[in-house]
């Protein structure tokens, strides 16, 4: 598989990440050259095989359900850009 | 005061308890030469009022004979750890000014056991490179001297680019640089594909990537939380398995790591490794393999056979797959970890008149190329239409890669060895520049131990005909790292200890 500009634009957009038109080609090859590395696992014979999604077997430790930590706000924010009475501030999300 | 720069950190260590020298003297000794070695650019930050004042403190337990197993150690820190108040950037634009308000387990580890902080070190932004290059800070320049160049001239590409110079590999270019440069005693690394071990292979010093779950990654910025681990890089095996012991253990802040108490990896240095089988995968024998990779690989199986362990043959069937499964695992989940910097909670901003232009600005600017490629990669085979063809596949692969592994284990094999790296140290601006694949297959030997969680362990075993560091890399069981410091420490006592460079940078 291979991916076209628009497809890049798309990808970046989705990614949150602005790209220029300037550095759009340069990105498409880049992305094209890792697909084409990855085709090779095409050719892998996957049927019946579970995916993994715990690389060493464990069980997920259970604690009680109560607060354990909290009333740091000054902790939390910090490190924002910008702040206001105790809360982040965005720029408008809601018209 | 060199001299105290050159013990090795279990040396220092007996050296502090007999009181033959003071914590201060040696950290002391430390600052110098990392203010001597500035133009190395190993370290981020240094942090010499903080050293001081631990080192004093270490002194004061000292005297009273008190004192954990690394009280008054001075060593560094990769920039990817959390450590509260201090410079935590993962050297990457988007923390710029980020200081953390807590601390990462595996250094409040290191610091109960009286370690010093010397200062931040230098690495690959977010991990994502294999020679330091990527780092918003620039290049690491290695120790090693590239052939035949003088020191004169390796000290002209010093002030001027560093074109030409050694990397010392990434991600953790900067740890392994200073280690070997006797910036530090020691240092913490972490490894995603290969970021501890092929660093330590191209500068001579010892690293090691414990299990998946050894260490905790509470407090370390997330790469790929599937394969992300922390291991030490220090200049012997006895000396890593000294820092690793304090690094690793239980934690309650990270649910991937494991309860199973920590042993006593020193006193497994040593260790006879005699009646141990010792596999050597033949897919590792890659077509058109460097001849001084193969013939070091041979000599690595007779010395371990010499030691009284026998060697046998084993086969690791999907090896091939391993580095293009892990361009689509580790990519997709650092698309979701990187989610984070959006310019809202911390790091870099740049205005814009809406939200969403907020997060593509913020994040255009503040993510270097390699970054922001790998998080387009990430995002597309995770997007909808693209899941199952390639994330779902590679995570199919990877248990497949994981049972070869099982079943070379199953079938009595100790442990597996390798060569680390295909190559010797290549140039500072010298690959990747083109494509990028040619930069990743530098973790071909090293990325199936990430994909399959187990421990990894790479020693120097000699230097290539050009006079640089060469590798060889002992793959364990799941939380068998005992065996491997026993291995390495065979390679090490065969090879001999491989002189670092003398100092031409200062």
């Amino acid at each position: 598989m291979s991916v076209d500009l628009n497809a890049v634009r798309r990808i970046a957009h989705l990614a949150r990440i602005e790209v220029t038109e300037a550095e759009t080609p340069h990105l498409q090859s880049e992305i094209n050259a890792i697909l084409k590395f990855v085709e090779a696992l095409d050719a892998v014979d996957v049927d019946g095989v579970e995916p993994m999604t715990s690389v060493i077997p464990m069980r997920l430790p259970m604690r009680e359900d109560v607060v354990t930590d909290g009333g740091i706000a000054p902790l939390v924010l910090a490190n924002a850009p910008v702040t206001e009475d105790g809360f982040f501030v965005v720029p408008k999300v809601i018209e | 005061m060199t001299d105290l720069t050159s013990l090795t950190l279990a040396e220092a260590r007996d050296r502090l308890k007999s009181r033959a020298v003071s914590s201060l003297e040696i950290s002391r000794a430390h600052l110098e030469a990392i203010e001597r070695a500035k133009m190395l650019n190993a370290f981020v930050a240094t942090t010499a009022d903080k050293a001081l004042e631990m080192a004093e403190a270490s002194d004061v337990r000292l005297a009273r004979g008190e004192g954990g197993p690394l009280e008054g150690l001075p060593i560094g820190v990769k920039d990817l750890y959390a450590t509260r108040g201090v410079h935590t950037q993962a050297c990457s634009h988007i923390l710029d000014d980020f200081k953390p308000p807590y601390e990462s387990t595996v250094t409040a580890n290191l610091w109960r056991d009286g370690a010093v902080m010397l200062g931040k070190l230098n690495m690959d932004e977010f991990a994502m490179g294999s020679s330091n290059e990527t780092s918003c800070y620039g290049p690491v320049a290695s120790p090693w001297l590239p052939p035949n160049w003088s020191r004169d001239r390796a000290r002209a590409a010093l002030s001027s680019g560093k074109r030409g110079l050694l990397t010392p590999g990434g991600s953790s270019g900067g740890s392994a640089s200073a280690v070997a440069a006797r910036l530090c005693l020691a240092a913490t690394a972490s490894d995603t594909g290969g970021s501890i071990r092929q660093p330590a292979a191209f500068t001579g010093i010892v690293g090691i990537k414990p299990t998946y779950g050894r260490c905790s990654r509470y407090g370390m910025v997330a790469f790929a939380s599937s394969l992300d681990q922390a291991g030490p890089l220090a200049r012997t095996v006895r000396d890593a398995a000294i820092m690793l012991r304090s690094m690793a253990g239980p934690d309650a802040k990270d649910s991937t790591c494991s309860p199973a108490p920590v042993p006593d990896y020193e006193a497994a240095v040593g260790r006879s490794v005699k009646g141990m089988k010792i596999g050597v995968p033949k897919e590792y024998r890659l077509e058109g393999m460097n001849s001084e990779i193969e013939a070091l690989w041979t000599r690595g199986a007779e010395w371990l056979r010499a030691a009284g362990a026998s060697v046998v043959e084993v086969s690791l069937p999907h090896t091939p797959y391993a580095l293009p499964a892990y361009y689509i695992v580790a990519p997709a989940e650092a698309s979701s970890n990187l989610a984070r910097y959006d310019g809202v909670r911390y790091g870099l901003r740049e205005p814009a008149a809406d939200i969403v232009e907020l997060y593509e600005k913020t994040r255009a600017k503040g993510f270097g190329a390699e970054v922001r490629r790998r998080l387009m990669i990430g995002t597309y085979v995770l997007s909808a239409g693209y899941y199952d063809a390639y994330y779902v596949r590679a995570q199919k692969i990877r248990t497949l890669i994981k049972r070869d592994f099982e079943r070379a284990f199953a079938d009595g094999v100790d442990a597996i060895l390798t060569p680390a790296t295909p190559s010797a140290a290549f140039g500072i601006g010298e690959k990747g520049s083109e494509n990028p694949v040619e930069m990743y297959l530098n973790d071909v030997f090293t990325v199936t131990v990430n994909m399959a969680g187990l421990p990894g362990l790479v020693a120097p075993a000699g230097l290539s005909s050009e006079g640089l560091p060469l590798g060889l890399q002992l793959i364990g069981r799941p939380f068998d790292e005992e065996t491997l410091f026993a291995l390495g420490e065979t390679i090490e006592q065969s090879a001999g200890r491989t002189a670092l460079p003398e100092p031409w940078w200062e």
